[in-house]
């Protein structure tokens, strides 16, 4: 009889749960920003208990899920042109900035300590460079000892809108690089994981090995990444500081709903790998849109602490009124 | 009344699982059949799994992770069976009777762990072992094969110990009666009699080991590239599809399904004729 009671009640209380979560709005895509919007989400509903479900899934599941309007928005890492906006019937903008580290496993060499000019940066990961010990990266790093062992790179094992961004940055270094979000890579020892953890899993198991991650990766798990040269020729350390720096110089208009990808920016100070996360919209749902438009609005206003916590970098004001505009010009504000 | 609802209950399981195989054939048929009449058979022979920069068409064949399949679980199973027969043979004839229950638990339990467990494991402690002894990277071909053969040795030992004992002890007293020594009541007795279940075992894990997904994604460095030694990366059918799945679209998709339903045929090949063929001509 007890156990009937149990029953009864839990199957009661999964369907109430399940009413509730039907008024949620629901997202998914993008896993870069994943930590962030998580922390979002739980701030937003303490504030205003609405209740949004991001899933980070990846940015190519966020953009199939959208264009068959399975979902209320979706993330993507990738920008859409405009035709493929259209096509899609999707309004899309940027919400917040994020960074890409080489995080590496070098016995003796701490974090911050190796310094990867562009050109080793491109020798590394196409094979030109096959040792640690390659002049193109000893130049740069004359007080370290560098080990005359196999470079193992590791990249990532499924699409990734990380990698859609990184190899944006090999593409300005190496024009014959192709901007991809999953390329054949070149490079002589190759390892592939799946998502951040599973190429941060590897980094930390492979030694001599180095790898692309999100930024705050490595914060969570306290792995060594490089400085970066720039644009400017300026070595770079992965800071807050200077990815703010670097997204000064991203240039966003609502006329072609922010189509940018900011990577490899100017300025002496700018960490050179950086890249803007977006939302996407169905244009037809507009009740629904507003509700989204009002959290993206919330986060855009009360949000920036945690972006920064988590490091990430929020949006320059005069971007985020330009977003509001173009928000009230689709009226789904 | 009774009878015949029974009756018509246990036709309805043992029908339902029949439809389910024709059903799951026919679903992966059917949606591998854009890249099958884009690629056709050229799809066994291709190394290229490249999607275009939109995601809507590009390059796709199943040749590497063919290989890494069929290479893997070749390595597993050449480790796995001497092994796990060894331990049949020990817990059956040799062990004294107060260890084989302690050893047969902790055999089933090894069965019982799930293979994340294998793949964690596998990654943060094996992995570094092998890269220091044998060399490579440490995820590769050999550390995916020999994880997967420690995860199939349970089963296989432990059906070859359940068809071991029910060899009729009437037999092995003869058979020493006659002045056999262990080894040979072993070999001409032991092994003649429960040689079906033998081949279960083996059979049963091949299966296993041939769709393994998760510790294999861990360790077998998930790289589109031919392996040339044995430690070098590279990936097999269940990893590609799952580290792909989520991300892919159209043809993509469907040059999926195509892998799984090589898969699927390769498993279904392998089991047949391993069965028809050995127990077959074992009747």
């Amino acid at each position: 009889m007890t156990l009937r009671t149990i029953l009864t009640a839990t199957v009661a209380a999964s369907v109430a749960f399940t009413a509730v979560n039907a008024a949620d709005l629901k997202g998914r895509g993008a896993s870069f920003p994943g930590p962030v919007y998580k922390a979002w989400t739980s701030e937003y509903f303490a504030a205003t208990g609405h209740k949004v479900n991001y899933t980070p899934t990846g940015s190519g599941d966020g953009i199939k899920s959208i264009k068959k309007r399975m979902v209320d928005f979706a993330g993507s890492d990738k920008p859409l042109k405009a035709d493929k906006l259209v096509k899609a019937k999707l309004y899309m903008f940027p919400s917040v900035i994020g960074s890409i580290v080489l995080s590496y496993n070098i016995e003796g060499v701490k974090d911050g300590e190796l310094k990867l000019s562009r050109a080793a940066v491109d020798a590394i990961f196409t094979g030109k460079a096959t040792h640690w010990d390659d002049a193109l990266i000893t130049k740069n790093n004359a007080g370290l000892k560098l080990p005359h062992e196999p470079i193992t790179t590791v990249v990532r094992a499924d699409k990734s809108g990380t990698t859609f961004n990184f190899t944006y940055f090999l593409n300005k270094i190496n024009p014959d690089f192709k901007v991809s979000k999953k390329p054949t890579w070149k490079a002589s020892k190759v390892i592939a994981g799946k998502s951040n953890s599973g190429v941060s899993a590897n980094i930390q198991q492979i030694k001599n090995s180095i790898g692309y991650i999100e930024y705050s990766y490595k914060i969570k798990l306290g792995l060594p990444a490089a400085q970066i040269e720039n644009k400017e020729g300026l070595f770079i350390n992965p800071t807050v500081a200077s990815f703010q720096d670097a997204a000064k110089y991203a240039t966003w208009t609502a006329d072609n709903d922010f189509y940018a990808v900011i990577g490899d920016p100017a300025g002496a100070t700018s960490y050179p790998i950086v890249a803007a996360t977006f939302i996407l919209l169905p244009t037809e749902k507009t009740e629904m849109n507003k509700k989204v438009t009002a959290f993206i609005d919330w986060a855009y206003t009360h949000g920036d602490k945690a972006a920064t916590e988590l490091g990430y970098v929020p949006l320059p004001a005069s971007t985020k009124d330009e977003i509001r505009k173009y928000w009230e010009a689709k009226k789904i504000k | 009344m009774g009878a015949n609802l029974f009756r018509n209950l246990s036709f309805f399981s043992a029908t339902l699982s029949f439809f389910l195989l024709v059903g799951i054939f026919a679903v992966l048929f059917t949606y591998a059949q854009q890249s099958m009449q884009e690629f056709g058979f050229d799809f066994l022979l291709t190394e290229e799994w490249e999607a275009d920069e939109d995601d809507e068409g590009g390059i796709f064949g199943g040749y590497i992770p063919i290989i890494g399949t069929l290479l893997s679980t070749l390595i597993a199973m050449t480790i796995a069976t001497p092994l796990a027969m060894g331990i049949a043979i020990f817990l059956t004839e040799i062990a004294h009777d107060k260890i084989v229950k302690p050893f047969s638990i902790a055999i089933e339990l090894l069965a019982a762990i799930p293979s994340i467990i294998y793949g964690m494991w596998g990654l943060f402690y094996f992995a570094p072992i092998v890269q220091l002894t044998i060399g490579g990277n440490g995820v590769g071909l050999l550390t995916a094969g020999i994880v997967l053969a420690i995860m199939v040795i349970p089963y296989m030992a432990a059906i070859t110990r359940d068809s071991m004992n029910t060899t009729p002890d009437v037999l092995k007293e003869s058979a020493y009666a006659m002045g056999a020594t262990k080894f040979e009541v072993i070999k001409d007795v032991v092994m003649p009699y429960s040689k079906g279940g033998i081949i279960g075992s083996i059979i049963l894990s091949l299966g296993r080991a041939l769709g393994e997904t998760m510790a294999v994604a861990f360790l077998i460095g998930s790289i589109m590239s031919i392996p040339k030694s044995i430690t070098d990366p590279t990936t097999s059918i269940p990893v590609l599809l799952a580290n792909n799945f989520a991300e892919a679209q159209d043809l993509e998709i469907s040059s999926m399904y195509y892998l799984a339903l090589i898969l699927f045929v390769v498993s279904f090949a392998i089991i047949s004729v391993a069965k028809f063929y050995f127990l077959g001509r074992n009747k």
